[in-house]
């Protein structure tokens, strides 16, 4: 395997061994302010295709701040700014002149809290499609049909479609968000702390959702919850007061962390 | 915490919710005795009659059938063009001004607007509509009504929006829809009571002004439904023959009162139920 060292900068970061071919998000140097504050600082991170990287760290650390710049979500804030570089497909996405709605159709997002729309759970699930595809009727049934399955939902809302997106359960809702989101077939989704607001039962069944959503595409998940980076992620960055402590394969940085404010954090010492 | 402490507080607490309960009292029984006299005096005035003839001279037995129209035909114009100017200024401060100075002063604006006496806007659109054009319109009438309705509708739907969970944008934005499309297909939807609401308030504002419509839409014996001319309206009719020292006169402005209160409660009735519904879903 081709391997490179990355994420290296002036900090502690340990040194991950990744494909550079397989990359599909890299982050490079970068910075994010809120106003005055730098939220990140200098921050280089590869996210592999088809694996999923957990971000790690105490609150405020930057990790849904890194998360928030993967689909400029920020850009809906005045006084919000990222600089730097991330490039997706080879492209930097930070560049002036960046197709902002078609960005989001490419890199989806789930949020902490189940963000249902007020209609049905077709027209939920449909949203995001209509605005990129003319679909024939039976063509957005299939495709319908086709994301509430991927997001373990189908069995339980195929006989209530027309029913509000709204009178499901907490799981439920978030799972809706999850068929939501690939229903557009992005490429990369992004998971803003999923099951913060869910039952245990509902977290294990979206952490397995997001284990077979791997398959096809590239998830950036945000989580407070160790057990479940480790469940369900691949490489694991652990971040710390703007910067990017460590990166590398999940077992490692649970195993062997390579620096000790990882392992403190990890084995519960703070944060 | 010492005895005498807690002696004191409980007193201070008694003393306050007595303080509480006569003021809400006496609000109470104003209010009752408005609806009494409202009642006593208006339900003996109404009759076919008033919903069936055009008002008359005295003697005459007429009604208020036209005063009626103008007033539905004026409100409803009101009503739309406020909807129209309110829902789309409200959106504005609420997801695109922001905290800009633009913003600001849109918002101050509309805080004067929503305070300004109605007889002054009744004024403003006297020399803006009635004096150019050389005569009292229905139109005229409309437009005073709007002027009314809009500060009020810009504000409750700027803070309706507002109350949306941030999220809800988020997600919205984060599937690649433009912020526009957000707005309309998610935001309104999601705030559809909430903007239904201010808007029948804004109709029972506007229901019962007198002031504007003295100065802009003035009275008309007859069923006109031509806004260009002048168009008789309850508020008007109820001014003028309440103060008329005829019996049959102020026993149809009795009745009008009745129908206007009668109006505002049936649509503060159903805000109340819209309001109860979004709660529930």
């Amino acid at each position: 395997m081709n391997t490179l060292n990355v994420a290296v900068d002036e900090f502690e970061t340990s040194i991950a061994d990744v494909d550079r071919a397989e990359v599909r998000v890299d982050v490079r140097n970068l910075d994010f302010f809120y106003g005055k504050v730098r939220a990140l600082k200098g921050v280089s991170i590869p996210f592999v295709r088809n694996k999923a990287t957990a971000l790690i760290g105490p609150s405020g650390c930057g990790k849904s701040t890194l998360l928030r710049t993967l689909n400029r979500m920020y850009a809906l804030y005045p006084g919000q700014r990222a600089e730097g570089e991330i490039l997706l497909d080879g492209e930097n996405i930070l560049a002036p002149g960046v197709d902002l709605a078609q960005l989001r159709a490419k890199v989806g997002m789930v949020f902490q809290k189940p963000t249902p729309f007020p209609m049905s759970v077709y027209d939920n699930v449909a949203f995001g499609v209509r605005l990129y595809e003319n679909l024939s009727k039976a063509d957005m049934d299939a495709r319908v049909e086709e994301a509430l399955t991927r997001a373990a939902l189908w069995n339980e809302v195929k006989d209530n479609l027309k029913g509000p997106g709204l009178g499901l359960s907490g799981g439920q809702q978030q799972r809706l968000c999850v068929a939501r989101g690939v229903a557009v077939r992005p490429e990369v989704l992004l998971l803003d702390e999923p099951t913060s607001a869910l039952d245990p039962i509902s977290s294990a069944k979206l952490e397995e959702t997001v284990t077979q959503l791997k398959a096809d595409y590239t998830i950036v998940i945000v989580t407070h919850n160790l057990g479940q980076a480790a469940r369900v992620s691949d490489y694991t960055g652990f971040m710390y007061l703007g910067e990017l402590v460590e990166f590398g394969a999940t077992d490692e940085v649970f195993t062997r962390p390579a620096t000790r404010r990882t392992s403190d954090y990890i084995t519960g010492r703070f944060g | 915490m010492s005895a005498g402490k807690l002696v004191r507080r409980r007193a201070g607490d008694a003393v306050f919710k007595v303080f509480c309960i006569l003021v809400t009292a006496v609000a109470l029984v104003a209010l009752a005795a408005i609806l009494w006299s409202l009642l006593s005096q208006g339900l003996g005035g109404l009759n076919l009659d008033v919903f069936t003839k055009r008002t008359m001279s005295t003697g005459s037995h007429g009604g208020l059938a036209n005063a009626i129209a103008g007033s539905i035909m004026m409100c409803a114009l009101a009503m739309a063009l406020a909807l129209t100017i309110g829902v789309l200024a409200g959106t504005w401060l609420a997801e695109y001004g922001g905290r800009s100075p633009y913003a600001s002063v849109v918002r101050f604006l509309n805080d004067v607007l929503l305070s300004a006496p109605s007889i002054l806007v009744g004024l403003f659109v006297y020399e803006l509509l009635v004096r150019p054009f050389h005569g009292f319109s229905g139109l005229a009438g409309a437009v005073a009504l709007a002027l009314l309705a809009v500060p009020l509708i810009t504000r409750t739907t700027e803070d309706v929006l507002q109350l949306q969970a941030s999220t809800l944008r988020e997600a919205g934005v984060a599937l690649g829809a433009p912020l526009s499309y957000v707005i309309h297909q998610i935001l309104w939807r999601s705030a559809r009571s909430g903007l239904l609401t201010g808007a029948l308030l804004a109709f029972a504002r506007i229901s019962g002004e007198t002031a504007p419509l003295l100065f802009t839409a003035l009275n008309n014996q007859f069923f006109n439904f031509d806004l260009r001319h002048p168009t008789a309206n309850l508020p008007v009719v109820i001014f003028n023959f309440a103060l008329s020292p005829y019996d049959d006169w102020r026993r149809l402005a009795w009745a009008g009162a009745l129908l206007i209160a009668g109006a505002v409660l049936a649509v503060t009735i159903v805000a109340r139920i819209v309001a109860q519904e979004q709660k529930r879903s």
